[in-house]
């Protein structure tokens, strides 16, 4: 009788498969009028899945024949998708019961994409990586469009789907073309191939790998494969647009900082200028772009865009301090974000949603405590100490210097500080400029508590780095063997 | 007071006053009038602590004093550390005896959103004394890059008509400058291993990496002080800033890049100063007779001091650079000095602003008749601008200039013309403004000094006169340690002579 295989390594993304079929049948009997409690129940299966990622699916090690393997980098970045997950899932009820999207398959959705995140962190072969990607896209080409009423949300799925499914095939060519030229999908076996004493690369290999970097930068929405995102932002329903902002961005970093550092660690010589060349494009890109937009979804697709940049900069110095950077630049990133997309949330008017720049003027006389709440996020993802953001950014440089890449890092800094004109721009129209009607009131004790909880995070994170800064350490140092 | 951290509170009070304020709820009259009494009192009750920091001074020795080290990065040795030398002594009272000076000005000129005025004057208090008691390289960056906020908020909801402009312009120009300077930080941090400021202050850096470093210093300190020709923010911010704004602007934040230069680029960068000295020395004689002449061009009068706070730190700059005791001395004492009397002389403007809403000096005329005593109180702090014998313009410049003199004689020479044009430019103001003929129909009734303003002048001009009477009060304390200074960046000097030799 053969054994029973270990499988608590996989205990939370087992949790989410079996909860989210059983999910799927009891809204299926129950129809929308559970949509509520299902959702609920969505953000309690993530809580259940959070405990046993960090309780008893944290011992390092492998599982499904070694597709799968569980290190403390994946539990570091599990934790942040689901913290992400839950977050947004929670903030997107006020907006589906408002907007007439209350349909039960919505948080069962949500559900799925995140089980596909935990997968794609915990991939330990191409294969396994692809199957994570899809079930996370797919899931979220269906949420894109999920006001289908509405032309611009059928847009942005739409879009979502045709440019993803680009970017799946050349992430599924590079993967076939890597196993062509060595002929395993595994990672440990890739890795020693490409290692000292290994078989050594050859053209088609490193063909392959920029071809799946180049999918990977897809789904980070790097430039120059970033277009699909302002567009996606702006037409997707606003909590999924903050969804779409954190966790499958949080997922996707993971993945690369996995695939770079592991299988083509040894190919560092080869990935490092692209990833340099991304970096920079990125922050430059996302800097001057958004400088112009009059949407906020837009402008925060462009400010994702830009964070992704100074996140890259940490991979392409190629360091275990450049990874550590780039993990606790993500998990500053989750808080400001979520925080970020709660404020927008919050803008409604006669209970509609506004989307303009200008709908937040006079914020700071209508409403002192969210325009204050907004002001931080704006300072923070300006990098302007004492707030978190500026940690963020300081370990990434730290990492940059620390390779002797100067010139990178003066660019990095120079585009930083053009970005802060358009962080700074709506701390003047909330601050500076004469009020507008008010939001409506009250916004809602979820979205309350988000805002009030992330920007207390962003603002006090200065007084006691250490936890954070330890727990990256360690996610950094399970990633280099 | 043993063992009682002095720094950290004189530090966090502000920031705890702040809270306070934030907790007031109701009528917005009661807020306003709470809102301001707590200010008051908070940043006078900080003043007062700082205090006993001069009081427990030890005055013989150069070493960090009331110092304060904690773990704060864990694994990264950077630490919160504090310490308070001869130098950063009388910065740390400058800004707590100007903030409560700033809550007074504003108590009557400031009618709307009272509540998050004070919070940004006090926030900014923190940081401030932050700047000046921070012995650690990224703590130093935090609190110098945190004044942004505040003061950005300050410019650009209580300024004037172009305070978004001046806002931007403001933070757009100091930040860029501040962000090489985490760079050079980054890099001395890879290249030691520790934040640390007073172990840095012995470290040895390669000549090129000096350079290069001193540079990237340079461009955050440059536009602090300002130096020409990055020096256009600040007549933006000053005419845009609230009178308080411009008085903390003028009194403290330029004093960031002297005090930069003083605590960095000269004791860990000794022969890359050397090196650039030359360089410092024509910005800032261009400085001085530049913004001189341009200040004698000038119709309103707030940019006329803000040009002319360019020009005095024209001479703060040349004084540091001569490393010599007279120079830095001289050159510490105009920045106290220009502390205490550009923020009086913005409030001058401010006073008359608040009555007539106008600032320019073709407004006015004739305002002896009507204002006796303000007239006066005009009359002592443009004289101290002047450098008069007996203020406390006259000493810090005097010194400044015997120092430069024996550094360079051509930079002494053109610098001293700077003192004649600034004659020139205070004098002829405060002839278009306070004498001639009343011939303005509005400023028939304006009404002169009330005691809140008075007691205002009258404490600014204590310090000013007894900084002028008696200058060893305040030089006791920052002797040695500059003395101390000299000798860390003077090793430069002979290190450097050693390398030219050694490449002969």
């Amino acid at each position: 009788m053969a054994a029973v295989p270990a499988l608590m390594p996989v205990l939370a993304e087992m949790l989410l498969a079996v909860a989210g079929m059983a999910l799927l049948l009891f809204g299926v009997f129950r129809g929308d009028r559970a949509t509520r409690l299902i959702a609920w129940l969505t953000v309690a299966v993530f809580g259940a899945a959070f405990l046993a990622v960090v309780g008893p699916a944290s011992a390092p090690g492998a599982a499904l024949e070694g597709l799968f393997v569980v290190d403390r980098f994946a539990v570091f970045m599990k934790t942040l998708v689901l913290i992400g997950a839950a977050l947004t899932l929670i903030m997107s009820l006020g907006y589906i019961r408002r907007e007439n999207m209350e349909r039960f398959e919505f948080p069962v959705l949500m559900l799925f994409a995140t089980l596909g995140m935990l997968m794609m962190i915990s991939a330990n072969d191409l294969i396994a990586l692809y199957m994570g990607l899809e079930l996370q896209s797919l899931a979220l080409y269906v949420v894109a469009a999920f006001r289908r009423d509405s032309l611009r949300s059928t847009e942005a799925g739409l879009k979502y789907f045709v440019l993803g499914a680009l970017a799946s095939g050349m992430l599924l060519y590079g993967c076939s073309l890597v196993y062509g030229f060595t002929g395993t999908t595994r990672f440990e076996v890739l890795a020693d191939l490409f290692g000292p004493g290994g078989a050594g690369v050859s053209t088609g290999v490193v063909v392959g790998m920029v071809f799946i970097a180049a999918g990977l930068a897809f789904k980070v929405s790097a430039v120059p494969f970033h277009m699909w995102t302002p567009d996606v932002y702006e037409g997707a329903p606003t909590p999924v647009a903050a969804f779409f902002s954190v966790a499958p961005k949080i997922a996707a970093v993971a993945l690369l900082l996995r695939v770079m550092a592991q299988p083509f660690g040894d190919l560092v010589a080869q990935w490092q200028q692209i990833v340099v060349f991304i970096s920079i494009a990125s922050m430059l890109l996302g800097s001057f772009a958004a400088l112009a937009q009059t949407n906020i979804k837009r402008l925060m697709a462009y400010s994702s865009i830009g964070h992704i940049g100074f996140a890259l900069l940490g991979l392409a110095a190629g360091t275990t301090e450049g990874v550590r950077g780039v993990i606790l630049y993500m998990a500053i990133y989750l808080a400001m974000n979520v925080g970020c997309w709660g404020c927008i949330l919050a803008m409604r008017r006669q209970e509609r949603m506004v989307e303009g720049i200008d709908d937040l003027a006079g914020l700071a006389r209508t409403n002192p405590l969210m325009a204050l709440a907004m002001g931080i996020f704006m300072f923070s993802m300006a990098g302007i100490p004492p707030l978190a953001g500026f940690f963020a950014k300081l370990y990434v440089f730290l990492a940059v210097i620390e390779a002797g890449m100067y010139t990178l890092a003066v660019i990095g800094v120079l585009s930083s500080v053009v970005a802060a004109v358009y962080y700074l721009r709506i701390v003047k129209i909330m601050y500076f400029d004469e009020e507008g009607d008010p939001f409506d009131s009250p916004v809602g004790g979820e979205l309350t508590f988000i805002m009030a909880g992330s920007g207390l995070f962003v603002l006090l994170f200065f007084v006691y780095p250490t936890p954070l800064v330890r727990g990256a350490q360690a996610a950094a140092a399970a990633l280099f063997p | 007071m043993i063992g009682l951290p002095i720094l950290s509170l004189t530090i966090f009070l502000p920031l705890v006053g702040a809270v306070l304020i934030f907790l007031i709820r109701g009528e917005p009259e009661i807020v306003a009038r709470n809102a301001r009494n707590v200010a008051l009192w908070t940043s006078l009750f900080t003043f007062a602590l700082s205090l006993l920091l001069w009081v427990g001074f030890d005055t013989t020795t150069a070493d960090f004093q009331f110092a304060e080290q904690a773990p704060w990065i864990a694994g990264y040795n950077i630490n919160y550390h504090l310490g308070v030398d001869g130098i950063s002594l009388f910065f740390i009272l400058l800004t707590t005896f100007l903030t409560p000076l700033c809550v007074l000005v504003s108590w009557q000129a400031i009618t709307d959103r009272v509540k998050e005025y004070m919070i940004a004057f006090l926030v900014m208090e923190t940081m401030m004394v932050g700047v000046f008691s921070a012995l650690d390289f990224v703590l130093f960056y935090l609190f110098f890059e945190g004044t942004l906020i505040p003061m950005f908020l300050i410019i650009g909801v209580w300024g004037g008509p172009r305070r978004v402009y001046s806002a931007f312009k403001f933070f757009l120009f100091t930040l860029l400058g501040s962000v090489l300077f985490l760079l050079a930080i980054l890099t001395i941090y890879f290249h030691t291993g520790t934040t640390d400021i007073p172990t840095l202050m012995g470290a040895d850096f390669p000549v090129e990496m000096q350079r290069w470093l001193w540079l990237a210093f340079f461009a955050s300190f440059a536009v602090k002080v300002p130096m020409w020709p990055v020096h256009t923010w600040l007549p933006d911010a000053h005419v845009e800033a609230p009178t308080a704004g411009s008085m903390v602007l003028a009194g403290v934040l330029l004093k960031f890049g002297g005090y930069g230069f003083l605590r960095f680029s000269l004791p860990m960068l000794p022969e890359a100063t050397a090196f650039f000295t030359p360089m410092i020395y024509t910005l800032s004689v261009v400085a001085i007779i530049y913004t001189s002449l341009v200040a004698l061009a000038q119709e309103d009068m707030k940019k006329l001091i803000a040009y002319s706070s360019v020009a005095h730190m024209g001479f703060v700059t040349i004084g540091i650079f001569t490393l010599n005791t007279q120079g830095i001395e001289g050159a510490i004492l105009v920045m106290l000095s220009h502390g205490v009397v550009s923020a009086a002389l913005f409030f001058t403007v401010g006073v008359l602003y608040d009555r007539m809403h106008s600032r320019l000096i073709a407004s006015y005329g004739g305002l002896v008749h009507r204002m006796p005593v303000y007239a006066f109180m005009f009359m002592l702090f443009m004289l101290a601008s002047v450098g008069l014998p007996g203020t406390s313009g006259f000493v810090g410049e005097f010194l400044t200039l015997a120092g430069a003199y024996q550094a360079n004689t051509l930079v002494a020479a053109l610098a001293t013309t700077g003192v004649i044009l600034g004659a020139a430019y205070m004098l002829w103001l405060y002839r278009r403004v306070v004498f001639g003929e009343l011939t303005n129909e509005q400023l028939k009734d304006i009404l002169d000094l009330n005691p809140r303003e008075v007691a205002i002048y009258a404490s600014m001009a204590v310090v000013v006169m007894v900084l002028g009477i008696y200058p060893e009060a305040f030089l006791s304390v920052i002797r040695v340690s500059v003395e101390n200074l000299i000798v860390q960046a003077g090793g430069g000097l002979d290190g450097a002579l050693t390398v030219a030799l050694a490449a002969e």
